[in-house]
């Protein structure tokens, strides 16, 4: 009964897909390009639900960010930073749909940036895009990584919460999201982009998403300077409570964000989901032993902190290592990313203010480094070995691709703050900032004292 | 008719009231707050980075009493919150010039009850 009602439905959904491939097709943008078959008839209907399913999760990971981001400043800030993460949630999607995806993943010039033939979403509808995917609508997997262009800014804002002015963030993030976040995602996971070109691992995001951010988020915090009372007169977290769902609900999105970058529903998109698990749990024993060890206390900031960074870390690897590689690429950022927080921030003094960067960039540095070393075409055929599988030049290639990644996100995020600083200025005044952006750039306030 | 402010730890709260219904003395109001003294405060640690914070959590309590019921309030109110660490917290006795029962109107010792 079930069986039949599935065929029945896949039957169904096929015969849409094929009708809506043929009004859809050809399309003018895409008439010159011989390598694009129509395909029709190709959807699987388990792997376009999964896709889907995938793709709410991700967009969820947002608001998750919120959470665990909101959780961590003071009173007075929460809600700047639910704001922040549902202003770049709107924002980023029409960006995307607009021109965003077209530049990210359109027909490609010179390896460096797509084209706008596809801006406004033109020629992409219900019929797969081979070079993309070819078992789902090509509609899909535009929307699939629109979450993950929507998350990446977000991230970024760890770093500057509490003290950037609210028009300036918009600007910046509108910015970033096409001069920096299109054109690395281009070159590493766009037809034609020659980070792909070359050979770069990168399942889920590793470079794109977290080593991108993470550097941002470097810049933010050098351009942008301290918070007034840094480090010793800021107040704690105002509501670990809400880091922990956030955290949980990040952890929980993930499984999208890993598992159905295997853009299939399949052996591969499990071992994905795994690798993500196994990475994310290493990771957070890994903080909370260190803590225990170092304060004598295992802290929930320090184990929720390090399944994050554990997540951070195995999405490049996810689709290319087993569950033990995935243990010791968790382990192994847990480690990293503590000590990073632990004393790099502190001896260097820069006011990073939710670690953005010591856990995004640091985590997603030793993540791609980790898929070079980690990587074996055991789990995935379609990816390569790595050091420990017998080929070195594999993690040479991932270095490359990091410091690429590294250096262009970095400058051009110093570049772009430095302009907007220049023309409209980035904080709030200090009177702003001690009676916090909630009041003073949302007029609003979190929480109220009477009933 | 006396007005008794005391600070206490929070741990004590229970036990404070226990001793001051045993002395029948039901009219309290309490409330959360920060304060500080002469002793340091548990350091928190939030990634690695310790914090001391400034302002300790204390539980202040609010007592109108009849001038007979002053030294079983401030008895009942050490034996319940002493544990003879520093922190214990400290009570003030202050000179109470009118209470109003706002439900009779009622004025004076009586409206204390």
């Amino acid at each position: 009964m079930m069986a039949s009602k599935a065929t029945g439905s896949r039957v169904l959904f096929i015969c849409g897909a094929v009708l809506l491939a043929t009004l859809a097709l050809p399309s003018p943008a895409r008439a010159d390009t011989p390598a694009t078959p129509p395909a029709a008839g190709a959807i699987d209907s388990g792997d376009t639900a999964w896709v889907l399913v995938g793709t709410a999760m991700v967009m969820l990971m947002t608001p998750a960010l919120a959470f665990f981001y909101g959780g961590l400043v003071r009173r007075k800030n929460v809600l700047s930073i639910l704001m922040q993460c549902f202003m770049i949630l709107c924002l980023i999607s029409i960006q995307w749909m607009l021109f965003g995806y077209s530049l990210s993943f359109g027909p490609d010039h010179h390896g460096v940036i797509g084209d706008l033939a596809w801006a406004g979403l033109r020629g992409v509808g219900a019929a797969p895009n081979p070079e993309y995917a070819k078992t789902i609508p090509h509609q899909l997997f535009m929307a699939f990584q629109m979450m993950f262009a929507v998350i990446t800014p977000a991230l970024i804002l760890g770093a500057f919460v509490e003290r950037m002015k609210f028009s300036a963030f918009c600007i910046f993030s509108l910015l970033w999201a096409t001069l920096v976040y299109d054109p690395v995602a281009h070159w590493v996971w766009g037809t034609g982009g020659f980070l792909h070109t070359m050979g770069t691992l990168d399942f889920a995001g590793g470079t794109v998403v977290h080593i991108n951010a993470g550097l941002a988020a470097l810049a933010a915090a050098l351009v942008m300077g301290k918070r007034q009372g840094f480090p010793h007169a800021i107040s704690p977290p105002h509501s670990l409570p809400l880091g922990v769902l956030g955290a949980g609900m990040l952890w929980f999105g993930w499984f999208g964000f890993n598992a159905a970058s295997a853009l299939g529903s399949n052996g591969l998109a499990v071992s994905a989901l795994v690798a993500t698990h196994a990475g994310a749990a290493a990771a957070g024993l890994a903080w909370s032993i260190l803590d225990w060890i170092k304060f004598g206390k295992p802290t929930t900031l320090g184990m929720i902190t390090g399944a994050v960074a554990g997540l951070v870390a195995i999405t490049p690897a996810s689709g290319y290592v087993t569950p033990m590689g995935a243990m010791a690429v968790g382990a192994g950022a847990g480690l990293i990313c503590w000590c990073s927080v632990t004393w790099c921030k502190a001896r260097l003094g820069y006011d990073d203010s939710l670690d953005a960067f010591g856990v995004h960039g640091v985590g997603g540095i030793w993540g791609a480094i980790a898929t070079g070393i980690f990587a074996t075409v055991a789990v995935n055929k379609d990816g390569a070995n790595g050091l420990l599988a017998g080929n070195p030049a594999q993690l040479l290639i991932q270095l490359k691709a990091t410091g690429v990644t590294m250096v262009y996100s970095f400058v051009v995020s110093i570049i772009l703050f430095k302009v907007l600083d220049w023309v409209i200025g980035l904080r709030v005044s200090e009177h702003e900032e001690r009676v916090g952006l909630d009041l003073t750039q949302h007029k609003e306030a979190a929480y109220t004292l009477v009933d | 008719m006396k007005y008794i402010i005391a600070i206490i730890q929070p741990d004590r709260l229970d036990e404070v009231l226990n001793r001051l219904t045993e002395k029948e003395i039901h009219l309290v109001t309490a409330s959360n707050v920060l304060g500080r003294g002469r002793q340091k405060g548990i350091a928190e640690v939030y990634r690695s980075h310790k914090e001391a914070g400034s302002l300790l959590r204390k539980v202040k309590l609010e007592i109108g009493v009849n001038d007979e019921f002053v030294e079983a309030a401030v008895e009942a109110i050490t034996a319940g919150a002493r544990t003879g660490q520093i922190g214990d917290g400290k009570i003030f006795v202050l000179d109470m010039a009118d209470c109003v029962r706002i439900r009779t109107g009622e004025r004076g010792g009586k409206a204390i009850g």
